[in-house]
């Protein structure tokens, strides 16, 4: 069984309420570090971090720039900033032109989860209506990690699991809550077990 | 297996061109956060249709205009006027008033870019009549965008934008004003300009900036390691006067470095920081400013000329062993 060491999520539009499917269907003892990307307002304050917060007992809280990457919490990328991992497994924040028309972007955080955590992270493409973040997976899938798309008949939005899906091969195109239990599965956990 | 050691050759490579620039140019980016400037070399090395890092290296030492091209990439401009209006009003409310009495005030603006944040303040101050008595000392690396700085020249587009931001800082006169449109520019009120002094200044290699009433210094660190922003902290300690104003980038803190004793908080949210009268603890000292030697300069580049052979050799071996495993 392969050892994964984190998870990374890129979500647009109807992002939000495929990440909180997702969440409330993780198990209970899941405790993975997952990273996100989540196309957002550039104005959006703290009211999603509590939103999110609400399905999960992972930590949610914004990623701050040079704190090392710990299990048992949720990383979300702040509003006009790219969400980048180091080698060293911590976490910066740029302020790079924006990739995709998007900062943060999907691609960018992608590209160095995939340098950092080479085959042992989980790549997950969401809900969208752009093409950030096919790039991002495709290099995942590249140096040997996993892909994961979200089913593009049962997302709400599909054009950005297309894109990712055209770019590459994929290991699996589930629908949301199928993508939790694909996760656990991974992991080496049961089957399923319910929240 | 042998992708590990591609990966490691990567970083190896990096590291390689890193000293490169840094031994022949005197650029060093050694300590800036490494997945950023991967990027931008790869971005570079896809618009320049190079494979390998070990290639990049050459071109920057054999060729001084793609070494050119690079600083211009790994320096991210990307700036705003009134980027953070909160930030600009918290300045304008708190800050000024505490400066008000001074003969003379002496802001720094570290890592100005093209000059958006540098005008920006020279706009309040006007509005708050200390211009009179302000000098800005805008500083960054690059030339290029110091020039740009110099010039004020922005789209119309953006200045619209930046209307927005002025307005949400609590801007008090019409935006419009502190601009002539040519065509489908807009140029800055020359008179913003008297009080600002443009100069190159890497917070990397170069020394401290006496005296400073206010040190501004945003979306900078983000790019540095924190030995690198340890550094900068200490020049910024020296460079500042007791009571002085330190100015972050809202992703930014002084919180995790040795220096945050020697600062107070006045507005967390914003990032502002005020320099108490604590002295600087020997234990908080930090080896500023090495020493590069012409000597070592050219030594740099017969360093990196074996080293890159030493590179080929590995690889040479590499794709040996490759071959034999059968990939
Ligand atoms: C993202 S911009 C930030 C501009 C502006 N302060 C703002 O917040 O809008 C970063 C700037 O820092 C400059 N910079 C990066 N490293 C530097 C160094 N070692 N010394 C001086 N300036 C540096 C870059 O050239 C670039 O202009």
């Amino acid at each position: 069984m392969r050892r994964y060491e984190a998870v990374v999520i890129g979500a647009s539009a109807g992002g939000l309420d495929a990440l909180k499917t997702l969440l409330t269907h993780l198990p209970n003892d899941f405790s993975l570090p997952i990273a996100v990307v989540l196309h957002l307002h550039r104005n959006t304050k703290g009211e999603l971090i509590n939103v999110l917060q609400k399905g999960t007992r992972l930590n949610v809280n914004y990623a701050q720039d040079k704190k090392r990457i710990q299990k048992g919490y949720l990383y979300i990328a702040p509003p006009d900033y790219h969400l980048l991992i180091e080698d060293d497994k911590t976490l910066s924040l740029s302020v790079d032109e924006p990739v995709n028309y998007s900062r943060p972007s999907i691609d960018v955080l992608f590209e160095s989860a995939s340098d950092a955590f080479r085959e042992h992270v989980i790549g997950i493409i969401l809900t969208g209506a752009n093409r950030d973040g096919s790039m991002g997976l495709k290099r995942i899938k590249e140096r040997g990690g996993t892909a994961i798309v979200e089913n593009p008949q049962s997302a709400e939005y599909s054009e950005m699991p297309l894109a990712a899906i055209a770019e590459t091969q994929s290991d699996y195109i589930l629908d949301v809550d199928e993508i939790a239990r694909k996760i656990y599965e991974l992991l080496g956990g049961e089957k399923c077990k319910t929240f | 297996m042998d992708y590990y050691d591609n990966e490691d050759n990567e970083n190896l490579e990096i590291m390689l061109l890193l000293e490169a620039m840094n031994a022949k140019y005197g650029y060093d980016f050694r300590n800036y956060a490494k997945a950023s400037i991967k990027r931008r070399i790869r971005h570079r090395m896809s618009i320049a249709g190079i494979k390998k890092i070990t290639e990049v290296i050459e071109r920057v030492i054999y060729d001084r205009e793609f070494f050119i091209e690079l600083l211009g990439d790994f320096s991210i401009s990307t700036t705003e006027m009134f980027r953070d209006p909160s930030f600009f009003q918290a300045l304008r409310k708190s800050i000024f008033p505490a400066l008000q009495h001074l003969p003379f005030i002496k802001i720094w603006v570290a890592g100005c870019s093209t000059g958006e944040e540098v005008y920006s303040i020279a706009i309040m101050l006007k509005e708050e009549n200390l211009s009179d008595k302000t000098m800005i000392y805008a500083t960054d690396y690059s030339d290029k965008s110091l020039s740009a700085a110099k010039e004020g020249v922005f789209s119309i587009k953006s200045v619209k934008q930046y209307a927005s931001n002025y307005n949400d800082a609590g801007g008090i006169q019409s935006f419009s004003n502190y601009f002539t449109a040519k065509g489908d520019v807009a140029v800055i009120d020359k008179s913003l300009r008297h009080n600002v002094v443009f100069s190159i200044h890497n917070l990397a290699s170069d020394g401290v900036f006496g005296e400073m009433n206010i040190i501004l210094c945003r979306n900078v660190l983000i790019y540095f390691n924190r030995e690198l922003q340890n550094k900068v902290f200490d020049l910024f300690t020296k460079s500042l006067e007791e009571g002085g104003f330190l100015c972050l980038g809202s992703k930014e803190t002084i919180r995790l470095s040795p220096f945050s004793g020697n600062y107070d908080e006045v507005l967390n949210d914003e990032k502002i920081y005020k320099r108490n009268t604590r002295p600087v603890s020997y234990s908080q000292k930090i080896d500023n400013n090495p020493v590069v030697t012409p000597e070592f300069v050219t030594k740099g580049g017969e360093l990196i000329r074996a080293m890159k052979s030493k590179i080929e050799e590995l690889d040479c071996l590499i794709s040996g062993v490759q071959g034999k495993g059968g990939v």
